[in-house]
């Protein structure tokens, strides 16, 4: 529950809501939570809100390494799986 | 220790091992408290401790937020879902906790009750759109990072006038807890914890950022680091442990400046003050009753207050009598030295919740550790290789 995935800021929306992409799944986050988000931003992303700006390199060390471990998957199946 | 290998970097691990291995004093243990279970996590997924020499060991702590709910509170949200017919939201880690005589959410569930897991408080308050004739409850639970999206749901659910929408606040705070286990009697008076120093939690942190911790680091003369949750994070940490430690430092020291500023997320911090006020008491599992350790909701959000809202009976919560959870959430226990351990407690049929959540130690342990008898040895041999 304590980690949050870096993800890519496609498209942002009314209150305070943006698109995320994340290893090809769009996700619908909030960023109410941050100042100054745009599109191009990467964020960490934790039980669907952005709670920090990341940089790019930063998000794509993570995600590697996340994905090599075997977390990514786990937690992408949270992140989709979860009732809407 | 497979994972450190196919990490690119498995060159930087073989040189912090090195370092910290060339700077530990020989003549002296090192005992560190990693607060976070997410660090509990990512040591024993990446086999961290193998990787330590002898005398240095991490002391599991109770900042995994499904460990630490005490079976009281887990009961309370049955009965409010089952009593007052709501439908209860819960994030999925809490779903197979086990509450008195064994009762879970799920179980619950499979009897009837309206609960339905969501990864966002989000999907509750869209929950309670579609359902305008239902009461909703989500069912707050965790640290400081899950605590602002509690607060902005209650501040929509307010601004949107939905008045079917409440929730039952379990938000407890790292600093107040790390401070009663440095004040319990087992730190102190018995030193049967010995603690010398804690990794600070990252994502925690990158909340509340790094300033609530100098406090004790001075008051309690102990270093804190705070600490990524990679596992070079996690080595890169100990080794400025490890210094501060021989340097006769009580510092606090952040590891992850990727993420974590002295300030914190200000905008979370705003949303959350405005949202909740402290708790004067709250339990924790195995930390007993902590004072100002955890949130409740103002005054001015008390509609959306389920505790207020919905009556609780005062009957007698129990525990799984010989789970060991509570002694393993100060540091006292190992999971091995639980009875119940990987024969009747497996992650399939948790007995309790630090077999659960995968933050928890007796899960990490059963997962990544059960056949390490001489793997520490062997790892390091791996890494030299
Ligand atoms: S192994 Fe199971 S019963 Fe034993 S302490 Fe851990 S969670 Fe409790």
């Amino acid at each position: 529950m304590c980690l949050a995935i870096p993800a890519k800021v496609i498209e942002l929306a009314d209150g305070d809501m943006a698109t995320v992409a994340l290893e090809g799944v769009k996700k619908r986050i909030s960023v109410a939570l941050l100042e100054d988000v745009t599109p191009g931003d990467y964020v960490l992303v934790h039980v669907g809100y952005a709670l920090h700006k990341v940089s790019p390199e930063e998000a794509d060390r993570t995600l590697k390494l996340m994905s090599e471990a075997g977390v990514l998957a786990e937690e992408l199946e949270e992140i989709t799986g979860g009732a809407a | 220790m497979k994972y450190v290998q196919e990490y690119r970097a498995r060159d930087l691990a073989q040189k912090l091992a090195a370092a910290i291995a060339r700077e530990a004093d020989t003549g002296r243990d090192y005992h560190f408290m990693e607060f976070c279970g997410g660090h509990t996590h990512a040591i024993f997924r990446y086999g961290v401790q193998d990787l330590m020499p002898e005398n240095v060991r991490f002391v599991h702590g109770p900042g995994c937020p499904v460990c630490v709910l005490p079976v009281r509170r887990l009961d309370d949200a049955v009965e409010i879902a089952e009593r007052h017919n709501v439908i209860l939201c819960s994030y999925g880690d809490m779903m197979r906790v086990p509450g008195t005589k064994q009762r879970s959410l799920i179980r619950a569930k499979a009897d009837g009750a309206d609960i339905r897991m969501v990864y966002s408080t989000m999907d509750a308050l869209k929950i309670a759109r579609d359902n305008p004739d239902r009461q909703v409850v989500f069912f707050a639970i965790g640290f400081e990072t899950t605590t602002p999206p509690t607060a902005v749901a209650i501040r929509k659910a307010q601004a949107d006038g939905l008045d079917n929408f409440s929730v039952f606040c379990n938000h407890v705070l790292t600093p107040a807890a790390i401070q009663h286990i440095l004040e319990s009697p087992e730190v102190r008076d018995l030193g049967t914890v010995k603690i010398d120093g804690f990794l600070g939690p990252s994502h925690v942190s990158s909340v509340i950022g790094s300033e609530p911790y100098e406090f004790f680091a001075e008051e309690f003369r102990k270093p804190v680091v705070i600490a990524g949750f990679e596992p070079l994070d996690v080595m890169q940490s100990v080794l400025m442990l490890i210094r501060q430690v021989n340097e006769g430092r009580n510092e606090v020291e952040n590891e992850y400046t990727r993420v974590v500023t002295r300030e914190g997320n200000l905008k979370a911090q705003e949303l959350v003050s405005d949202v909740f006020e402290l708790r004067q008491d709250f339990e924790w599992r195995g930390l007993g009753m902590v004072p100002y350790s955890a949130l409740q909701i103002r005054e001015a959000y008390a509609a959306f207050d389920a505790e207020k809202r919905f009556a609780v009976s005062e009957k007698a919560s129990r525990e799984v009598k010989s789970c060991e959870c509570p002694a393993i959430l100060r540091g006292v226990k190992k999971p091995t030295d639980c009875k119940l351990f990987g024969t009747v407690c497996t992650p399939d049929n948790p007995m309790g919740s630090c077999m659960v959540s995968s933050e928890g130690a007796c899960a990490a342990y059963w997962t990544y550790g059960r056949f390490r008898a001489d793997a520490p040895a062997k790892a390091k041999k791996e890494v030299a290789a």
